[in-house]
């Protein structure tokens, strides 16, 4: 019975396309996982978007949206349906091909690195040997999609935005790769059912997630940072700041295309903590042994709502970084710190299985951090400020 | 040689052109990006997944960035107004034939060379991981000596450039 409802979708899918002749049977597969994966991730983006502004409303003491519908949970239709009624103005100069196509893209992109999750058991929509490699293609991708959205705009605001939105992004690419390559170097493989299953193991009923190793809790760790830097969230949010650029690489959208940008800006946050959940907390696999008659896409997904959640949490709490000091912090801090885990971890692989790798990844890991902490505060000065005048 | 492989060729050969012949310089750089995506899905084609993804993660995630942030800061965005084609160009299409004839007949004449190469191989990550670190492991740390000068060099550059301004 738990199997069934475990499977349920796949043996729908698998009835559905009973109905057809054989030729049209796999394409027809394709063709249904597909408009499933169209419909539940944007729904999934209504849910997150309505999540946002509760929780944010309520950590800023105040109630949000309660008006559309019971507690506000149709608000997010009725913001879809203003974006859909807005008027769509393009500033006379932009570029006006290279202005539409900016958000297509970024939709697109982030569309395609959701084919290769591992969102329950035997429920990948494409079953790839370099799955990992893939997704991360794809969001190499986003960023010509800011750089096109901010330079068609023709609007110098909209062009430092984008800028900053490449800089910041091309330099969490680094540490969020580096972060996975340790989780790709102790399962062995760069497909994300190989991942998701090597951690499905359980002892003593507590299960093998990679985040609850040592050098996985600083890698996972690390991956929140890029994450939260790659989608250009708060704190890492200055290309898209409300009071410093208007609102940066998208300022000259309105109407639908300002939706897809947000779609695609939401839609790639949940895609990222789908890659975060397999690689480290186990993706569709349940807490504990006991608990495996729950369905597995059932985990999955509440494991992506979490994350989704302390996102939010977040962006709620953290003032924003300015941009030296955000990438200060990717190349001084962030990637230094990943390249040792890279380390740890290859210790954590050649140390037999016992107490012992514990007590030395952990100890190795947490002296650096202090060292590292350590080193950069003393470097600060909270004195008089020297300025910099740009040359 | 089947419709997909010239579907496409015939994007890539478009994209390309359109890098060359465009006159706004940033649609260049998105055409060239077109171009690179048409090799990687070539590559993807042939079953050459790692060279594929890793085509798309280097040249369109990185190089494609390049291109624009040095169009972008040099400030010659705009086409210069006496044209963009050089006065020998009769030269440079002879020389860029001559490369093309000897490249061609290389190809065309390898399957001589190596006779016993039958079907194509499954190359696995694996198989490439196991290469770079055991066969060709000395290119590897010479590609990485160069690089890690490239970078060093465009630190001094920049820091020097620092220094002389003040």
């Amino acid at each position: 019975m738990s199997e069934n409802a475990d499977q349920i979708f796949v043996l729908l899918r698998h009835w559905i396309v009973g109905f057809l002749p054989a030729g049209l049977q796999e394409i027809a597969g394709v063709v249904l996982s597909v408009i499933a994966i169209i419909a539940i991730f944007p729904t999934l983006f209504a849910l997150a978007v309505w999540m946002e502004r509760k929780g944010l409303a309520r950590m800023q003491n105040r109630i949000g949206p309660n008006r559309a519908g019971p507690f506000g949970l149709l608000q997010p239709i009725a913001d879809g349906i203003k974006s859909l009624t807005k008027e769509d103005i393009v500033p006379l100069r932009a570029d006006a091909v290279v202005h539409f196509l900016a958000p297509v893209l970024l939709v697109v992109v982030v569309f395609m690195g959701i084919a290769v999750l591992p969102i329950g058991r035997n429920m990948t929509l494409v079953h790839m040997d370099s799955g990992l490699l893939f997704f991360f293609a794809m969001g190499a991708s986003t960023e010509l999609s800011v750089f096109m959205a901010g330079w068609s705009s023709r609007n110098k605001y909209s062009l430092l935005g984008a800028m900053r939105g490449v800089a910041q992004m091309i330099s969490y690419e680094v540490p969020l790769l580096m972060s996975s390559v340790a989780v790709v170097m102790i399962t062995g493989s760069l497909s994300l059912e190989k991942i998701v299953e090597v951690q499905n193991q359980y002892t003593w009923g507590l299960p093998h997630w990679y985040i609850f190793t040592p050098w996985g809790l600083a890698a996972f760790v690390m991956y929140a940072t890029a994450a939260t830097a790659e989608t250009n969230r708060s704190p890492f949010d200055l290309p898209e700041g409300e009071s410093e650029l208007v609102a940066g690489y998208f300022t000259e959208y309105s109407g639908f295309k300002f939706a897809l940008f947000f779609l695609g800006e939401y839609v790639g946050m949940l895609s990222i903590s789908g890659l975060g959940t397999t690689l480290f907390l186990g993706g569709w696999s349940a807490p504990f042994a006991f608990l495996g008659w729950v369905p597995s896409w059932f985990w999955f997904f509440s494991k992506v709502l979490m994350s989704i959640a302390v996102f939010i949490w977040i962006r709620g709490t953290l003032p924003r970084l300015r941009q030296d000091q955000l990438m200060n912090f990717a190349w001084k801090f962030v990637l230094p710190f990943t390249l040792l885990d890279l380390f740890v971890a290859a210790l954590w692989r050649f140390m037999s299985d016992g107490w012992a790798r514990w007590v030395v990844c952990s100890a190795i890991l947490l002296a650096v951090y202090a060292l590292m902490g350590g080193v950069g505060m003393s470097r600060k000065h909270f004195g008089l400020r020297k300025y910099r005048y740009a040359e | 040689m089947s419709l997909l492989f010239y579907l496409i060729a015939a994007l890539t050969v478009v994209g390309g052109l359109a890098a060359i012949l465009l006159k706004n310089t940033v649609h260049c750089a998105l055409a060239l990006t077109v171009a690179f995506a048409g090799l990687a899905v070539m590559f993807l084609e042939l079953d050459a997944q790692f060279a594929g993804f890793a085509q798309i993660l280097v040249y369109i995630g990185a190089v494609a960035i390049l291109v624009v942030f040095a169009i972008l800061l040099t400030r010659n965005a705009e086409t210069p107004k006496d044209g963009v084609y050089s006065r020998n160009w009769f030269a440079g299409l002879v020389i860029a034939a001559g490369v093309f004839a000897v490249l061609g007949w290389a190809v065309v004449h390898s399957t001589r060379v190596l006779p016993h190469e039958t079907a194509m191989p499954a190359v696995t990550v694996l198989d490439i991981g196991n290469a770079l670190m055991g066969r060709y492991v000395l290119p590897l740390e010479i590609v990485a000596l160069l690089l890690t000068a490239a970078l060093i060099g465009a630190v001094i550059v920049a820091m020097h450039e620092k220094e002389g301004a003040k």
